[in-house]
């Protein structure tokens, strides 16, 4: 094994593009559990949206275009999740298992004519100045597009829920419906916007992976993303800036894996690849041990059935 | 204007009837979604739910095989059913599943080659502890640090894919096997064997377990005291804790049951129908043991009929791939379906549809 192959530089350059995915799918993911939903389909519209980003990229040539129909794929297929959530008052964790089992069914069902193709992928975008700075640079100033609009995103998030009014009422629909039902407010309009938002997000993240990280399409590619996003947003206890770090903590695990792997370390390639997820569940573990803080954060009304009596 | 009513209590007649209106629909919409593909709706339909039993030239190959597909799938949603009626959302079955099986294939391999008629039980004993222990990390975790055992079993899921890739190229590879990844043929050592036990009916020690299952679970919810404190304890939490059932040994055992089902039932495959531990063992069983669950309405007789319905959807399926040209993915979405549509016109169990606006007028 030769260490010295790792340059420092590319590490955490491709540390940012393997945490993107995941943290476009926990970024919308926490918008909906922060409005009281729990929907556990990320895995779900994730790979949907890499396939239906992947084919209109490659019937188009025009990956940005990919990357809009993946977003609006999700949305489309989470509203199914709020449709039957909300209106007819399913279960939420068993439909958001249900969501992930259509949209693995789905999407290798429309990606299987589209396998081992290429595709154009996102061009890299040369900040002016900043890029041409030593070391940081390229670290941090020479990413492509969506790398910024996921930390515009989160930006956004946290600032619309903090200094908002509609960021203020979706988080009462999430603290206690019934209250906010009280005050007037549509708790399952607001509750199915948040749906189709992390729907899109979630789109948008799978649509990264296929069209950038990768890029290829291949069944069953998000291996579990969708989940670790979900791990993340407890991680983050429903904080924007904590699923940013967290996001971020994550693809610099896999990435250093694969580069362990690359680097030429032959014993045992199958312990560096379960590493994420064992450190998922040791994260999840120590977060949740600290039992009276998390239990504080999580919104009160969370995964909770919501139906108007009066 | 349509209303939603609560019903004070949950209708029996829509109980029965909703699993077989959520079939229906899905057979309309997987029709429209075949005919989407290009292949004709009803062709797909009958190839996939009538020719497997029925068809002269099928029938005799394809019948046997349900039993052989339902039995993995009864014994694993037997297990979960009895969780998710706890509101204990054990989702990494599959995990479990490969667990099982490498654990008892590891104890009966350790073995080869002498002859035993004890080595099989011992196998199958091995493949319930391996399931068990497995499930038992997400069950510890949660009563100790109250961890999320829906994330915590389902990251589990990886990880066993990945040991299994690990052991079925390393420690259990078979020494004759000209250094191909995976083990020795389990189903062709006389002492590992799990045969069918009636011929050509696909009848194998895993099936007649899991209708053992069946029936046991059927005890255990009606009759005993154990089964009235997991229903109560998804029903009414906080009516539970003041009956004195505690939370924690209630998450162990319907954790720890369903980890040793789903690791019987990973043994029994590997030992008959799968033959060996090979990198792709992990066939989905865990997963769609879930839809099992829900569309057998959490109840053993339920799950039973279920079970066989989606074998049979697995086998249509096969089939339909090879007579139509249909993609194999199509059928997932089919099962996927099936479960949304099952959630659905669930409402109509639990509220009462009214018609009309419901406001006061003076």
């Amino acid at each position: 094994m030769d260490l010295s192959n790792i340059n420092p530089i590319l590490l955490v350059a491709s540390i940012m593009i393997s945490a993107t995915p995941i943290l476009l799918a926990a970024i919308g993911e926490m918008v909906v559990e922060k409005s009281g939903v729990l929907n556990l389909g990320v895995e779900g519209m994730m790979i949907t949206g890499a396939v239906i980003g992947f084919i209109v990229a490659i019937n188009t040539g025009a990956p940005l275009l990919g990357f809009v129909t993946a977003a609006m794929a999700g949305a489309v297929l989470s509203l199914s999740f709020g449709v039957l959530t909300q209106v007819f008052l399913s279960n939420q964790v068993a439909t958001g298992l249900g969501l992930t089992l259509v949209g693995l069914g789905l999407s290798s069902l429309l990606g299987k004519p589209y396998e081992g193709m290429k595709t154009v992928t996102l061009p890299k975008l040369d900040i002016p100045i900043l890029s041409d700075l030593p070391v940081v640079g390229r670290m941090f100033f020479s990413h492509d597009i969506m790398v910024y609009i996921s930390l515009g995103i989160v930006i956004a998030v946290w600032a619309f829920l903090k200094f908002t009014r509609a960021g203020l009422i979706l988080r009462a629909v999430g603290e206690s419906h019934e209250s906010a039902h009280a005050l007037g407010y549509k708790v399952i309009r607001v509750r199915l916007a948040a749906i189709m938002f992390g729907g899109a997000c979630a789109g948008l993240g799978g649509a990264y992976l296929s069209l950038v990280r990768v890029p290829q399409w291949t069944e069953g590619m998000t291996a579990g993303a969708g989940w670790i996003a979900l791990a993340i947003v407890v991680f983050a206890s429903w904080r924007a800036g904590r699923v940013l770090v967290g996001a971020y903590l994550f693809g610099g695990i896999t990435v250093l894996q694969l580069n362990l792997q690359a680097a030429g370390l032959t014993w045992g390639v199958q312990y560096l690849s379960m590493s994420p997820y064992l450190i998922t569940i040791l994260v999840l573990v120590f977060i949740s041990s600290n039992r009276k803080r998390s239990s504080h954060d999580a919104p009160a009304n969370l995964g909770q059935t919501f139906h108007a009596t009066r | 204007m349509i209303r939603l009513e609560k019903r004070p209590q949950p209708s029996k007649a829509w109980t029965v009837a909703t699993p077989i209106l959520a079939v229906i629909l899905t057979m309309i919409f997987g029709g429209i979604m075949f005919g989407l593909i290009g292949t004709s709706p009803f062709e797909a339909i009958r190839t996939i739910f009538w020719d497997p039993l029925f068809d002269p030239t099928f029938a005799a190959f394809s019948r046997p095989q349900l039993l052989v597909k339902a039995g993995p799938l009864i014994l694993i949603a037997i297990g979960l059913s009895i969780g998710f009626r706890a509101g204990i959302w054990n989702i990494g079955a599959e995990g479990q599943y490969i667990m099982g099986a490498i654990f008892g294939a590891g104890a009966g391999l350790a073995l080869y080659p002498m002859e035993s008629v004890l080595i099989l039980p011992l196998m199958i004993l091995a493949g319930a502890l391996g399931g068990w222990a497995w499930a038992m990390i997400p069950a510890l975790l949660k009563v100790k640090f109250g961890t999320n055992e829906i994330l915590v079993s389902l990251m589990l899921v990886y990880v066993a894919e990945n040991l299994l890739a690990s052991v079925s190229s390393g420690i259990l590879r078979n020494p004759e096997g000209m250094g191909f990844p995976g083990s020795r043929n389990l189903a062709q050592w006389s002492s590992s064997q799990n045969l069918e036990l009636i011929p050509n009916t696909g009848m194998h020690l895993g099936v007649l377990t899991a209708f053992i299952a069946v029936i046991l679970a059927y005890v255990l919810l009606t009759r005993h005291i154990q089964g009235f404190n997991i229903r109560l304890t998804g029903e009414a939490p906080r009516a539970a804790k003041f009956a004195g059932v505690s939370p924690a040994r209630t998450v162990l055992f319907c954790l720890g049951l369903a980890g040793a089902l789903a690791g019987m039932a990973g043994l029994f495959e590997v030992t008959g129908p799968a033959g060996q531990i090979t990198i792709d063992f992990g066939s989905g069983y865990g997963f769609t043991a879930i839809i099992v669950a829900f569309l057998g309405r959490l109840h053993p007789v339920g799950i039973l009929l279920a079970g066989l319905l989606m074998a049979l959807t697995y086998i249509g399926g096969e089939l339909a791939q090879l007579m139509l040209g249909v993609p194999g993915a199509s059928i997932q979405l089919f099962q996927g379906m099936l479960l949304f549509f099952l959630l659905g016109v669930d409402v109509l169990t639990n509220y009462r549809v009214r018609f009309g606006s419901g406001e006061v007028r003076a």
